[in-house]
C-alpha cells in the first residue's frame, strides 16, 4: 500500500466511535547550544473514551516528550508541529492561559516519582483540597469533603489519618495512589500515566493498575499508559504504540499486535524480555547497537543499522507508518510474517 | 572416615557460606533520639558454590542490598558468621579483608553513579590492578575491556559521560573481573538498562561465567530476570528468607505464599491470559522493618494466614531436594 493509499485509507476509516484523542503526525524539535534534537518524528494515534492505550519505547524513544508536547509542557526551546484532536478541539498551539484550563480539568497526568510529584512540606490532605478547588468554586467543607471522597476512591489505607500527614510518610505506592487521586480531582476525560508504576515494586504496581482499571469502568476516562515495559501493555492496554527514535513503528490493539508482531524492532524486544518460560542460563536474542543519535538520524529506517532483516533500501529510505492491514500499522519495509 | 567423606567432598566446593547473619541499623527520631531499631537482615543462612549463580528477590526494603553489603562487611554484619573460601570475613581486620575483597567483587545499579567521571575508562579499569599491584597493567586493561565487549583503541581514552548506560555497565563488570575474582555481587546489575542493553549485559554476564568460570549473587527486584542468570533462587521478605531452591523447582512449584504472590503479580506478555487466571495478589502495604509482626513476618498480607502464624516463627525447612521454605502452610506440592 502506497502512502497515498495509506492516508485515502485514513479519510475512508471512521469508526463507529468519535475518538477523544487524535493525534496526527506530531512532531517535536528541541534547539539550544548549536544542536538539533528530533526528539518526535511523526508520532499518530486515536484513542476512544473509556479505552487505553499503551505508548511503548526505549528510554529517548519519545514517549515522555510526545505527551508533555499535549499538555503543553514543554519548555520554550521545543517545536512542536502537527495535530493533536482532543473531544474535538486543537490542543497544540494554545496560550498557557487556555492550556491552564484544560489541564486538570480535561487531561490529567501522573508522573513516575511520585515523591517529587508531591510537595514535602504541605500535608496530602491540604495538597488535594487545593487540586479540587483549582477546579471549581466549591468552598471549604465540600472541597474536603470531597478530597475524603477522593481518597477513598483511590483505596488510600486509614484516609481520615493519611488525609493530616506528609508526603515523607507515606510509602511509595500510597503517594501514587494520591497522586491518582490529585489528577482525577478535576474528573478529567484522559489520564495520561507516565510510566506511573515503573519507581514501585511489582506487587504494588499489580495494585496501582488494577485500581486503574477499576476507576476507568466506574468514571469512563481514558488512558494513557506510557511504559518501556511490554508486559504492561500485554496485560492492561487495549490499543498499542510502539516508538523507535521519535517514531511510531507500529500500532494495533494489544491481541493483535502480540499474536502478530510486524516490525522487527518490535520482535527485539519481546525476544529480549527475560522471562519466567525460558530456562535459566539460556542465550538472550541479541540486537547488537544502540539507538540512533537524535541529533543526526540516519536516512533511512532508524532501526536498519540494528536490524537482521534490514536490506540497502531501508539505509536510504524510510518505510512509511501505514495501516497495512485491518487496525495493524507499521512502519517497515521488510515486516516479519509476511510475504514479500 | 567413610560417613565423614561426602560431607567434606561438599564443604570443599563450598564458596561462601552464610550463617545467621543478623544486621541492624538505629533508626533516629526528632533531635537525633533513638527511635527504634531497624531490622534490615535478620538471621540469614545460605551456601553459594563454585561456579554457580543465586539469584536474590524480594520487594523494596526486604534487605537484599544489605544482605549484600554484609557479605563484603561493609559494614559489618552485628553477628553470625561469613566464610568466603574457608576464611571467616567477620574476623579479619582490615588488611586480611583487603586481601580476602580481591576475590570479592560488587557490581552496582546507577552505572554513571559507580564511576568516577573525571577518570578514563582505561584509568577506572586500572585502579584495582594498582591497589593489588598486579603485573603488565597496560596490556590487562586492554584485555579486559576486549573480553567485556568494548574496544580498546576506541574506549580507553573516553570518560563515562561520552558513554551510554550499557557501555558503563560494562566498564564496571570490567573494572569488578579485573583481579580475577572468585565472586561477584550484582546488586540491581541491570535493572536500569533498556531492554535491549539489558540482553547484551546479560549474556556479557553469562559468557564470564562459561569463560572465567565465576560466581554470581544477582540481587534484583525482577524475577523473570533472576530466572534468566540463576541456578537457585532465594526469596526475601523484610530481612529474612522465606523461601531458597533450584531456579526451576522455585518458579514451576512456588511453596510460599508470597512468592506465588510476587510471580503472579508479573505483567504476563499474553494480553488473552489477563482474565484467565486468578490472580494472589497482596493487599495492603509491607510492614515496617522497625516493628515486624511477631511470628510470621509475611503473616499481616498472607491470605493463608492462621493463629499459629502469628505466635510461631517459621524456620527453613527442607520440602524437596534442596528446596527449603519457612511456613507454617506451604503451597501444596502439586505440579
Amino acid at each position: 500500500m502506497s502512502i497515498e493509499e495509506a492516508a485515502q485509507a485514513v479519510s475512508v476509516r471512521s469508526g463507529p466511535a468519535e475518538p477523544l484523542l487524535e493525534v496526527e503526525d506530531l512532531r517535536v524539535r528541541f534547539t539550544g547550544r548549536g544542536r538539533r534534537v528530533h526528539a518526535v518524528n511523526g508520532l499518530s494515534y486515536r484513542l476512544c473514551a473509556g479505552r487505553t492505550l499503551a505508548v511503548i519505547g526505549e528510554s529517548g524513544s519519545g514517549k515522555s516528550v510526545s505527551s508533555r508536547a499535549l499538555m503543553g509542557l514543554l519548555p520554550p526551546t521545543a517545536t512542536v508541529t502537527g495535530s493533536a484532536r482532543f473531544d474535538g478541539r486543537e490542543l497544540l498551539g494554545r496560550s498557557d492561559r487556555q492550556m491552564r484550563r484544560i489541564r486538570g480539568a480535561d487531561i490529567a497526568m501522573v508522573f513516575q516519582d511520585p515523591s517529587r510529584s508531591l510537595n514535602p512540606t504541605m500535608r496530602i490532605g491540604v495538597q488535594i483540597t487545593e487540586a479540587v478547588r483549582a477546579h471549581g468554586k466549591v468552598d471549604r467543607k465540600a472541597a474536603h469533603e470531597r478530597a475524603m471522597e477522593l481518597l477513598r476512591l483511590v483505596r488510600l489505607p486509614a484516609p481520615a489519618r493519611r488525609f493530616h500527614e506528609y508526603p515523607h510518610q507515606l510509602s511509595g505506592g500510597m503517594r501514587q495512589r494520591v497522586m491518582i487521586a490529585i489528577a482525577l480531582a478535576g474528573e478529567p476525560k484522559l489520564l495520561i500515566a507516565d510510566e506511573a508504576t515503573t519507581a514501585l515494586d511489582v506487587t504494588t504496581q499489580a495494585q496501582i493498575m488494577r485500581l486503574l482499571a477499576e476507576l476507568q469502568e466506574r468514571l469512563g476516562t481514558a488512558i494513557v499508559l506510557i511504559s518501556h515495559d511490554l508486559g504492561l501493555a500485554a496485560s492492561y492496554a487495549d490499543d498499542v504504540v510502539v516508538m523507535y527514535a521519535g517514531r511510531a513503528v507500529e500500532y494495533a490493539p494489544a491481541s493483535t499486535l502480540f499474536a502478530r508482531v510486524r516490525m522487527p524492532y518490535t520482535e527485539a524486544l519481546l525476544g529480549a524480555i527475560p522471562r519466567l518460560e525460558r530456562p535459566p542460563h539460556a542465550e538472550l536474542p541479541v540486537t547488537p547497537g544502540q539507538p540512533p543519535d537524535l541529533t543526526r538520524l540516519p536516512p533511512g529506517c532508524p532501526f536498519a543499522p540494528r536490524c537482521s532483516r534490514a536490506t540497502d533500501e531501508c539505509h536510504v529510505q524510510i518505510p512509511p507508518f501505514a495501516e497495512h492491514e485491518p487496525g495493524h500499522w507499521w512502519a517497515c519495509w521488510h515486516p516479519c510474517g509476511v510475504s514479500s | 572416615m567413610g560417613l565423614l567423606a561426602p560431607v567434606w567432598g561438599f564443604v570443599m566446593s563450598v564458596l561462601l557460606s552464610v550463617r545467621n547473619v543478623v544486621q541492624e541499623f538505629t533508626a533516629r527520631g526528632r533531635g537525633g533520639v533513638k527511635g527504634g531499631v531497624v531490622h534490615a537482615v535478620s538471621d540469614v543462612s545460605f551456601d553459594l558454590e563454585k561456579g554457580e549463580t543465586l539469584g536474590v528477590v524480594g520487594e523494596t526494603g526486604s534487605g537484599k542490598s544489605t544482605l549484600a553489603r554484609s557479605i563484603l562487611q561493609a559494614p559489618r554484619p552485628k553477628s553470625g558468621e561469613v566464610h568466603f573460601l574457608g576464611q571467616d570475613l567477620m574476623r579479619h581486620r582490615s588488611r586480611a579483608l583487603t586481601q580476602a575483597r580481591r576475590q570479592l567483587q560488587m557490581v552496582f545499579q546507577d552505572p554513571y553513579g559507580s564511576l568516577n567521571p573525571r577518570w578514563r575508562v582505561s584509568e577506572i579499569v586500572e585502579e584495582p590492578l594498582i591497589g593489588y599491584r598486579a603485573p603488565n597493567r597496560d596490556s590487562r586493561v586492554r584485555e579486559l575491556l576486549d573480553l567485556v565487549g568494548l574496544n580498546p583503541d576506541t574506549y580507553a581514552r573516553r570518560r563515562p559521560h561520552e558513554l551510554s548506560g550499557g557501555q558503563c555497565q560494562r566498564v564496571a563488570i570490567a573494572r569488578a573481573i579485573a583481579l580475577d575474582p572468585a565472586l561477584v555481587v550484582c546488586d540491581e546489575a541491570v535493572s536500569s538498562l533498556d531492554v535491549l542493553i539489558q540482553a547484551q549485559v546479560l549474556n556479557l554476564f553469562e559468557r564470564l561465567r562459561r569463560e572465567l568460570g565465576l560466581s554470581y549473587l544477582f540481587i534484583s527486584h525482577d524475577l523473570a530476570l533472576v530466572k534468566q542468570v540463576s541456578d537457585r533462587v532465594a526469596v526475601m521478605h523484610l530481612g529474612q528468607l522465606c523461601e531458597i531452591g533450584p531456579a526451576e523447582a522455585l518458579y514451576r512449584a512456588p511453596m510460599h505464599p508470597y512468592t506465588v504472590a510476587l510471580l503472579s503479580s508479573i505483567p504476563k506478555l499474553d494480553p488473552g491470559a489477563r482474565h484467565s487466571t486468578e490472580k494472589v495478589t497482596l493487599e495492603g502495604e509491607p510492614p515496617s522493618p522497625i516493628s515486624p509482626p511477631s511470628g510470621c513476618r509475611f503473616r499481616t498480607r498472607c491470605p493463608f494466614a492462621q493463629d499459629r502464624c502469628a505466635t510461631d516463627a517459621p524456620q527453613l525447612r527442607e520440602l524437596a531436594p534442596g528446596h527449603q521454605v519457612a511456613c507454617h502452610f506451604p503451597l501444596a506440592n502439586n505440579s
